[in-house]
């Protein structure tokens, strides 16, 4: 496939349609739901799975090299900050679920407005320094890196 | 053809695809341009586009300088000596200072990084890698750049450069289609950084049929960032550099984690280990400086890449396959059986699906490895891309033009992908190549330099007028034939992609040859490039999602062209393991150590090429 959807539980709602990377998700028009276009081009990054609000997509793995009866699935959910799989072997022997972290904070909430930041000044933008450095680099001890503070010098040619 | 035609004028600056490169790109030009007009020209959505649209499970590229762990020389060595000598070292000195800063603000954002509970650093992978949860890095750092860009335009197909019709050799913003109404859209900017990606897909992959989409680099890549930065006639470097890797065979899981983290090791069909034996001989063809097979434990200089691969790549031929890698040993630790598994799902998820697939349980059972074919790309461990401006305060004269990541065609900004020379800036560093080339392009317009630009109705309507070409192919000649994709007046983008990879694979050195080429393939192959970028002008679109492919395909025949012209004049295997010049084995310092630099010029499409030296940092240690 590989990824697939299931007809009784996609609506056609196009959440995997704007998400696709690949392009590959696009709306059957007479079924009016979803469907994966172009198998050969689809990388199985499960951002269309992950983003379906109905578990209606699926990934059955290349049929070039994956056999039959397996199954990977996934949750992904932004409100709790986690992403939780269940990993199914097609021999039955392995069941794995897996849980991980994919914020630490409330989603979105963290990142700073750089409009509402007070602007830089010239000696700021005369030098290599780029916003909320050096206090980034190397959290307020010293200043930025340059050949000369860090006793180097460029030299042509010959391998070391 | 009813599309309509979007002008999106007094543009400052125009990030073109959104990956690493461009969202940091983004998110750093309104600090330096508060008052600017910024826009996002993006292929995909900028939620999930880019290499890093499935997640990561490392930072590739962190110094630790906080820590004390490592200093930006310390980067550049291991770079340049895993690149066998071949670093723009002003590049990755300048993007290794500043890429903690980029990488404690993903902290800052919520991105979570995983912690050494006994030291309070970060976990280590290795000396240059920490891991993350990082499946929500790329909707993490689009957040940030969406807060910054006054616009984003999702599902943009850039196609071209605009060039600026007041002054020679200047950009004046970009062209595209949108993917979803068809609709032509014009960006006219005063700066463009182009942040789009390397190339997969140009050499034959091995996975066929359904699974072609199997690669190891994303198939959305297309080369876009060297398609388009070539044509707008920017010179390239490091174009022969393409590179191979070992991973897990079909599913292409990453193998970084298992080294360096779960120290896992590889073994012959036969249980050895092989990969030492293969070094004395290789020595002789590369040299002490690269891989000093008594010294190595001494020096501490690690052992490239390719070298590795060589010793891989020998040992198939030699009958000794399959490689495996141990994994039994490692994995009888529960915590350390997670980690692997995790490894995958944080970002090569058809990995795990691979193995629950065929029942490979790596606790009772050690995997395959395999060598993929090759890919182009200027942010992984390979050095492809433009040809640069650096910093000012580290730059010798022959790399500085005045404004950092900025090409050789004026205005034209390079992140990502898009810079050639700084290999192993991974995804840290090129959000880091993004913010420098983000603050050079709002200095260029505040010097002045970006004013009178204009852009001719011309211009626009021809390119247009291209760009919708394949779609009238396909309507004036698809009834000529009864039905079917075959047709004596043209062919369609998968077609011409199966045909460029072939000849990529057979000619220029991918997995089908074994890696080899030499001057007399290189010779037919471009003869025969030269009869697919005549077919190229015949290519079909049947709808709007063909039309995108149509110009993934074009990316990807230019920059497959630059590949070959760069190849053929680096006379020497520079990095065997990642190709072979059958006729040139040995790596030939006196004539080659130096940078290789290629200019198509715009109107005619020929090529010259020209060496650029080479400048080191002082001494290994």
């Amino acid at each position: 496939m590989p990824t697939f959807v299931y007809m009784t539980r996609c609506d056609g709602c196009g959440q995997c349609v704007d998400i696709c990377p690949s392009d590959i998700m696009h709306i059957d028009k007479t079924l009016r739901r979803a469907y994966n276009i172009e198998p050969n081009m689809c990388w199985e990054c499960y951002s269309c799975v992950k983003a379906c609000p109905h578990q209606a997509i699926d990934v059955r793995g290349y049929a070039d090299f994956a056999p039959l009866g397996h199954s990977v699935r996934v949750l992904r959910d932004e409100e709790k900050g986690t992403i939780a799989w269940r990993i199914k072997f097609r021999n039955g022997k392995k069941d794995m679920e897996l849980l991980a972290p994919i914020t630490t904070k409330p989603w979105g909430t963290a990142i700073p407005q750089l409009a509402s930041e007070a602007s830089p000044g010239n000696e700021m933008r005369d030098s290599e320094l780029l916003f909320n450095e050096p206090k980034y680099i190397r959290m307020d001890e010293g200043g930025l890196h340059t050949l000369e503070s860090n006793g180097l010098k460029l030299k042509e040619g010959v391998y070391y | 053809m009813a599309y309509k035609t979007i002008i999106e004028d007094d543009i400052d600056v125009l990030v073109a695809g959104a990956g690493l490169g461009g969202t940091g790109a983004a998110f750093e030009a309104r600090y330096w341009g508060k008052d600017k007009k910024i826009v996002i020209a993006e292929k995909a959505n900028i939620d999930r586009s880019g290499a890093v649209a499935q997640g990561l499970y490392a930072i590739n590229c962190y110094m630790g300088t906080r820590w004390g762990e490592n200093n930006p020389e310390d980067h550049v060595r291991y770079a340049r000596m895993d690149l066998m000598g071949m670093v723009r070292e002003d590049l990755a000195f300048d993007m290794a200072r500043h890429v903690d800063s980029a990488v404690h603000q993903f902290e800052e954002w919520g991105l979570p990084l995983m912690k050494d509970p006994k030291k309070g650093t970060y976990m280590r992978e290795g000396r240059w890698q920490i891991m993350i949860h990082g499946e929500s890095y790329k909707p993490i750092v689009a957040e940030a750049a969406k807060k910054s860009a006054d616009k984003v335009f999702n599902r943009i197909c850039v196609t071209h450069l605009l060039m600026d019709d007041g002054k020679e050799n200047r950009v004046a913003g970009a062209v595209g289609f949108n993917v979803r109404t068809g609709n032509y859209h014009v960006f006219k900017s005063k700066t463009v950084i182009c942040g789009a990606g390397g190339a997969s897909n140009i050499f034959k992959p091995r996975s066929v049929g359904e699974g072609a989409g199997r690669v190891w680099y994303a198939p959305w890549s297309s080369g876009s960032a060297y398609g388009l930065m070539i044509e707008a006639g920017a010179k390239m470097t490091q174009m022969e550099n393409r590179i191979v890797l070992a991973r897990f065979k079909d599913g292409y899981g990453p193998v970084g984690a298992y080294f360096l983290h779960l120290k896992t090791y590889t073994q012959n069909g036969l249980g050895e280990e092989y990969e030492s034996k293969w070094f004395p001989k290789l020595t002789e063809m590369v040299g002490k400086e690269y891989l000093d097979t008594e010294g190595q434990h001494l020096s501490h200089k690690p052992i490239p890449t390719c070298l590795r691969n060589h010793a891989f790549i020998s040992e198939v031929n030699a009958g000794r396959g399959p490689i495996h890698m141990v994994t039994m040993e490692a994995f009888q630790d529960p915590h350390l059986e997670e980690i692997g598994w995790h490894n995958f799902l944080g970002m090569t998820v058809g990995q795990a699906v691979l193995w629950a697939a065929t029942d490979v349980d790596p606790k009772y059972e050690n995997p395959e490895l395999t060598t993929s074919e090759p890919y182009v790309m200027g942010s992984h461990a390979t050095g492809c891309g433009a040809w640069c401006s650096g910093p000012e305060d580290v730059s010798p004269d022959e790399y500085f033009w005045g404004y950092n990541r900025m090409t050789t065609v004026e205005g034209l900004f390079g992140a990502g992908d898009a810079v050639g020379g700084t290999p192993h800036a991974f995804s840290s560093g090129s959000f880091t190549e993004g913010r420098l080339a983000a603050k050079a392009a709002c200095k260029y317009i505040d010097d002045g330099k970006a004013e009178g630009i204009r852009v001719s109705e011309k211009q626009i309507e021809d390119l247009k007028t291209r760009i919708y070409k394949p779609l009238e192919t396909h309507r004036v000649y698809s009834n000529e034939v009864v039905a079917g994709s075959v047709n004596p007046n043209f062919i369609n983008p998968r077609q011409g992609l199966d045909r460029l990879q072939k000849l990529m694979d057979e000619y220029c050195g991918g997995f089908g040859v074994n890696y080899m080429t030499n001057e007399k393939l290189l010779q037919i192959g471009l003869k025969k490039m030269k009869l697919l970028e005549e077919d190229m002008e015949k290519i079909a679109a049947e709808d709007i999602h063909e039309l995108l492919r149509a110009w993934e395909l074009h990316h990807r025949v230019r920059t497959s062209e630059s590949v070959f012209q760069h190849t053929l004049f680096r006379k020497e295997t520079r990095w065997p393991g990642y190709y072979y010049r059958g006729d040139a084995m040995k790596l030939d310092d006196q004539n080659w150590h130096v940078l290789t630099v290629s200019h198509r010029d715009r109107k005619t499409g020929e090529y010259t090429m020209e060496k650029a030296p080479l400048y080191h940092l002082v001494g290994d240690e």
